[in-house]
């Protein structure tokens, strides 16, 4: 569970200036020697579970190695497999199809809801109610609508047969599975993110609005022209973290349809898990990581860089 | 969708009689559409819960439970004969969602406790301290917000494995017991908002760093703790890919991992829906009780810091 800031690492650096006073007695050594102190456990956790893991993965990608033994250097064969890997490709496209499905509806539906609330209703209960479906975990998300789409008793399909269509099988088919999937986890992050939204829309300063409607803007206009240019960095900052959570799906596919059917829902992700760790072979898993690495980094830069995120049309 | 309606500066007389407003309305209609979309899914759980497994199939859109039983939830936690859990549809074979019940609890709690209180510590050391090299350290610890859980997992469960402790609590703790980039992040952010000047009176008293820390820091922050430690639990409650590598076996399951293993198990030929519908509820149980205690708080930490 995250929350947000807008502030890039470098700005958040910025102390308050009165910090710059010197006390008198740690004038010269500062306080280091206590700040290790404080720093020690936190310390542990992210040099051996963070720093160290970093650079083993990086190494293990470059290795043949099935738990047993000593990983094996084999250069950039794993990484020559992978691009000759049909399975590979596939969990790409795979992925891709879902991300774009999951993003481009959890988006909009999230829009959507952030300015009606914004509207109509800012309570506390509405947005609780909203909330509700992100703060059941995933597999829950899998599992409840595993069974309200089950394709022999499940409610939707008797709603779908009572309208006079036929049963579909969401997570039988292989053209419905991963759209389904990514029904799924926008029914789980659509209030979350609209949350996210909605705070965005609240600094808004107000009287810009007032400006606009003495002007005789239509209701339109002043979306088109205040609301949306406004909302831009807090758009993109959405994007890139919904975007980067989405590339990393795993968890509904692994209780569901597990890869299948046929390929039509190995996400990456789902493909590293059953190459590492059911297949026992590490080095290829950590060279796929490595790629799902760059591949988010780069997509985050260039939302980053075209949207231009940290630079706010407030100033 | 809708756009936003611009506010004008109306008098206060014609904005209190609101007449009705079609758009207003519309609006209206679909906000509670989308709560309910948000909601009733829960209901249909709870519903699936109470029914017994052979007659869903003939009531399968029936808005009340259908041949209504507590025989899933007395399946799930183990206290059904195997004849009478079969007869309902189960499985037969021995599951007790206790157990999993309690692994989630401690290892929630643990990494919980441990994260927030660790973070806290190094929250302090970047946000009062003065120490060389404090920003760069700082930069690196946001750095690994970055990385892909994916990535660190598979050489951490190398780690684990190395170290004997596959299928033990203290594996599948530490890797969170110590810290989460984000809790340092978010105590550090809330630490330089925060007055120092009891601080430095307390300084100037002789008080030493640990003291500050203990006596007038942490009571401060009690309120940024106590969101953040939520959030944590929450988080660490729905956690399944960690737990699901490193702890498979019953005595260190916990229950998302352990609902996973329900629903693979199909006996008879048909998923035992009720008994997984009551398993689902039962792991949902903890968050949606703590969601009805701090509700507001959880709603209202959802957003954005440092926002101009």
């Amino acid at each position: 569970m995250t929350t947000l800031t807008k502030n890039p690492p470098a700005a958040a650096d910025k102390q308050p200036p009165h910090s710059r006073r010197r006390r008198p007695a740690m004038a010269g050594l500062g306080d280091l020697r206590i700040a290790l102190l404080f720093i020690l456990p936190a310390m542990i956790g992210f040099v051996f579970f963070y720093v160290v893991p970093t650079i083993r993965g990086v190494y293990l990608s470059f290795t043949e190695y099935n738990i047993l033994g000593d990983p094996e250097w084999v250069g950039l064969d794993n990484y020559t497999a992978i691009a000759k890997d049909p399975l590979f490709w596939n969990s790409l496209a795979v992925t891709g199809q879902y991300v774009l499905i999951n993003i481009a509806l959890q988006t909009a539906l999230a829009l959507g809801l952030a300015l009606l609330m914004h509207q109509v209703a800012k309570s506390t209960l509405i947005r609780g109610a909203l909330l509700l479906p992100y703060l059941m975990s995933n597999v829950i998300a899998a599992l409840l609508w595993f069974w309200m789409l089950d394709y022999q008793i499940g409610v939707v399909n008797q709603f779908i047969e009572w309208a006079g269509m036929s049963r579909v099988a969401f997570f039988g088919s292989e053209e419905w599975a991963i759209p389904t999937q990514a029904l799924i986890n926008t029914w789980r992050h659509m209030g979350y993110t609209a949350l996210l939204i909605f705070a965005g829309l609240q600094a808004i300063p107000q009287h810009l609005y007032e400006v606009a409607n003495l002007d005789g803007a239509t209701p339109f206009q002043t979306f088109r022209k205040i609301t949306l240019p406004l909302l831009r960095p807090v758009m993109v900052l959405v994007l890139v973290v919904t975007v980067i959570g989405s590339f990393q799906v795993f968890d509904t596919v692994a209780v569901t349809t597990q890869g299948g059917p046929v390929n039509a829902t190995r996400v990456i992700q789902y493909y590293i898990y059953q190459r590492a760790f059911t297949e026992s072979d590490f080095g290829y898993g950590s060279a796929i990581a490595v790629i799902l690495f760059l591949i988010l980094a780069l997509v985050a830069f260039i939302q980053m860089k075209f949207l231009k995120g940290n630079e706010s049309d407030l100033d | 969708m809708t756009t936003t309606t611009s506010r004008a500066p109306q008098p206060a007389a014609a904005r209190r009689r609101r007449s009705f407003n079609p758009r207003r309305a519309g609006a209206w209609a679909l906000l509670v559409l989308a709560i309910a979309v948000s909601v009733l899914p829960f209901l249909w759980v709870l519903r699936t819960a109470l029914s017994t497994n052979g007659a869903l199939a003939s009531q399968s859109a029936s808005l009340l439970p259908a041949d209504f039983t507590f025989g899933a939830f007395m399946r799930v936690f183990g206290l059904q004969s195997p004849a009478d859990a079969v007869a309902e549809g189960g499985s037969g074979a021995a599951i007790d969602f206790w157990l999993y019940l309690r692994n989630s609890i401690i290892f929630s709690s643990i990494t919980t406790a441990g994260a927030v209180f660790f973070s806290a510590m190094a929250a302090y050391a970047f946000a009062r301290l003065r120490w060389k090299g404090r920003n760069a350290v700082f930069s690196l610890f946001l750095g690994t917000m970055l990385v892909p859980p994916i990535f660190t997992a598979l050489p951490n469960f190398l780690l684990i494995k190395n170290l004997d402790l596959l299928n033990t609590m203290l594996g599948m703790v530490l890797p969170y017991v110590f810290m989460t980039p984000f809790a340092i992040f978010f105590l550090r952010q809330f630490f330089l908002n925060m007055s120092r000047e009891v601080e430095e009176a307390a300084m100037l008293d002789g008080a030493k760093h640990l003291r500050i820390f203990f006596q007038i820091v942490l009571p401060n922050a009690a309120a940024p703790l106590a969101t953040l430690a939520l959030l944590t639990f929450i988080g660490q409650w729905n956690e399944y890919f960690w737990p699901l590598l490193v702890g498979s076996q019953d005595d260190v399951r916990v229950l998302q991992v352990g609902l996973g293993v329900f629903k693979s198990q199909s006996p008879q030929g048909a998923p035992d829906w009720s008994g997984l519908m009551a398993a689902t509820l039962v792991s949902a149980l903890p968050v949606l009780v703590l969601f009805a205690a701090f509700g507001k708080r959880i709603v209202n930490s959802i957003g954005f810091s440092g926002i101009k």
